[in-house]
């Protein structure tokens, strides 16, 4: 696909053990257009290494290999620090999966959300507090002049997950990875925030690679779904198919969805689960 | 009475820019024992701030807690038997792992201080018993995954067998196949050692299954008691409809 805004092949991730390299990626290829890609699967299978991997932040003892690693047509193999730093909150971004541990403590919320407008923009003070409390609106915090003023400790789950979400948006990259950007939000401002993110690919041609457990939440925003399994890419499928998937693992995962309906009952769960180590 | 936990006209405030800003205000409810009871509502509406004073985390409250019939007491920190009954698993696992202690310690230390024997071999069962191999031991929590890390933390809060366990979004970080792991495991020891637990979640299905009774909060407030019939009906619609409404957005009202 010549369209495609990055491209990743055979990426493999491994760290260092008393028993040699252990592989917790292995040799998987994707890319990723002005869509949403979804990335799915169990935990430990490592979707949030390969979203790191990406934006160049493992950790320094993980060993990365691919064959290609190309954000519009830029080599983020050979990329240098000052190369990463142009492009992350410019080209790219990255939401973490730990909101709070990724808001610096000793900060205010406003100076956080604004900082990729600082750095890489030529606006006033006043028209980036403007910019940074629509953002904050939009995320649906309905208090943006608090949430702007406040410290992170003095902010709910859910509301330090819409922070990230802002301060990453702010300056409209071209690429997000979104590590479950909504799981600690109810339905309702999943939808805000989901709606929000599709409006923008749409609208500025952003691509999207969304790492998500919550399988209704992908096949209602994504347009395609990658499943990982234990370090593979064990299924991939357009989002409208995920209902009728076909590997046992994809199908396990709707069937063990608690309800109303199975209250005082054991939830059947997935015998064949290998523990990765 | 056979309440576990009873709280009356509990009300948060915290100092913020001008005033101070209320995030719970007048909230009355309580658990029978061995019940699963649900804090129920939209994101901001002060589920967490709940649990940490009850939990004795943070102690600036007024009104009344009671907990298996002692009375907690505002300004004070929980101490003696009341303490070790009550554990707390974190929404955010991060901060309440210990960054630089191994997993091994991590759930070893608390088994130390009830000066619990065979500890290894406890720390092994209980990473199993949350879907993990006992391998993980020697990592710390930076080198785990997400849902690997709130798995720990689950584990540790189990391994103390508390009476009274908070579950602040215990498995939001979870795909649904190691979440129906962990609710299994919860139920199994709620059963087997009688354990009352408040949980907080905003997945009507987590709810609904887990749930025996609950209230839905809107705005630090109270919008709600539900009973299991009113469990049934509780769509994410309604709590997203709380968010917004000063009265209870709820169907049928
Ligand atoms: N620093 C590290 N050292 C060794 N192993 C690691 C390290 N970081 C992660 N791992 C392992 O790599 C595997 C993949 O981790 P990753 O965080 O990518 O999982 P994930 O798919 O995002 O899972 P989750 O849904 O639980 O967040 C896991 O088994 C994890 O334990
Ligand atoms: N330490 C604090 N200082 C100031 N305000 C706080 C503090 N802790 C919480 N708050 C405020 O209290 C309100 C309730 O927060 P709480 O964390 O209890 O929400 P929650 O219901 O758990 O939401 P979520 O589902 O997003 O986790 C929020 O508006 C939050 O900003
Ligand atoms: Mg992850
Ligand atoms: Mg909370």
């Amino acid at each position: 696909m010549t369209d495609a805004l990055l491209t990743v092949e055979d990426l493999t991730i491994s760290f260092p053990s008393d028993n040699g390299p252990v592989p917790v990626v292995k040799s998987i290829s994707l890319t990723v257009a002005r869509e949403i890609v979804a990335v799915v699967g169990e935990s430990g299978s490592g979707k949030s290494l390969t979203g790191r991997a990406i934006m160049g932040l493992l950790p320094c003892r993980a060993h990365v290999r691919a064959s290609r690693m190309l954000f519009e047509g830029i080599d983020l193999q050979t990329l240098g620090p000052a190369g990463w730093n142009g492009l992350r909150g410019s080209g790219m971004g990255l939401i973490l999966q730990d909101p709070k541990f990724s808001l610096n403590p000793a900060h205010r919320v406003g100076r956080q959300v604004e900082e990729a407008l600082l750095l890489h923009t030529k606006l006033s003070a006043r028209e980036r507090k403007q910019r940074a409390l629509d953002m904050l609106a939009r995320v649906g915090l309905p208090d943006p002049e608090r949430v702007y003023a406040s410290y992170p400790a003095a902010l709910s789950g859910g509301m330090g997950q819409r922070v990230m979400i802002a301060a990453m948006l702010i300056n409209r990259p071209m690429l997000i990875i979104a590590d479950e950007p909504t799981s600690a939000l109810d339905r309702g401002l999943q939808d805000q925030v989901l709606t929000l993110l599709r409006s923008l690919t749409e609208e500025f041609g952003m691509g999207l690679l969304l790492i998500s457990h919550d399988l209704q939440q992908v096949s209602r925003y994504a347009d395609r779904v990658i499943v990982m399994r234990q370090g593979e890419i064990v299924e991939r499928l357009p989002a409208s198919e995920l209902a009728q998937a076909q590997t046992a693992y994809t199908r396990g995962l709707w069937a063990a969805r608690p309800s109303f309906a199975t209250y005082g009952t054991r939830l059947p769960v997935f015998e064949d689960s290998g523990r990765p180590s | 009475m056979t309440s576990a936990v009873s709280v009356e006209q509990l009300s948060i405030s915290f100092p913020s820019a001008k005033t101070r800003f209320t995030a719970v205000s007048d909230v009355t409810f309580s658990v029978e024992e061995g019940q699963t009871f649900g804090l129920i509502g939209p994101s901001g509406c002060g589920k967490t701030t709940v649990l940490r004073a009850i939990a004795g985390l943070n102690t600036g409250w007024t009104g009344l807690i009671d907990i298996f019939g002692a009375k907690l007491e505002p300004g004070r920190k929980i101490t003696g038997d009341t303490r070790r009954n009550i554990q707390m698993v974190f929404q955010d696992p991060y901060s309440s792992l210990h960054p630089r202690h191994r997993i091994a310690h991590i759930l070893g230390e608390p088994l130390k201080v009830h000066g619990a024997e065979g500890i290894d071999a406890a720390v092994g069962i209980a990473l199993d018993r949350v879907g993990l191999s006992p391998a993980l031991a020697g990592r710390y929590p930076h080198q785990l995954s997400g849902g690997q890390r709130q798995r720990v933390a689950i584990a540790r809060a189990l391994l103390l067998k508390p009476k009274l366990l908070l579950l602040d979004e215990p498995t939001s970080a979870l795909d649904v196949t190691v979440q129906a792991e962990i609710l299994n495991l919860l139920n199994d020891l709620k059963a087997s050692h009688r354990m009352t637990f408040i949980l907080v979640s905003h997945d009507a299905g987590v709810i609904g299954h887990m749930c025996d009774r609950g209230v839905l909060m809107s705005h630090g407030r109270i919008a709600r008691a539900l009973d299991r019939a009113a469990l049934s009906e509780l769509t994410e619609d309604a709590v997203e409809a709380a968010a917004w409404d000063e009265t209870p957005g709820y169907r049928g009202n």
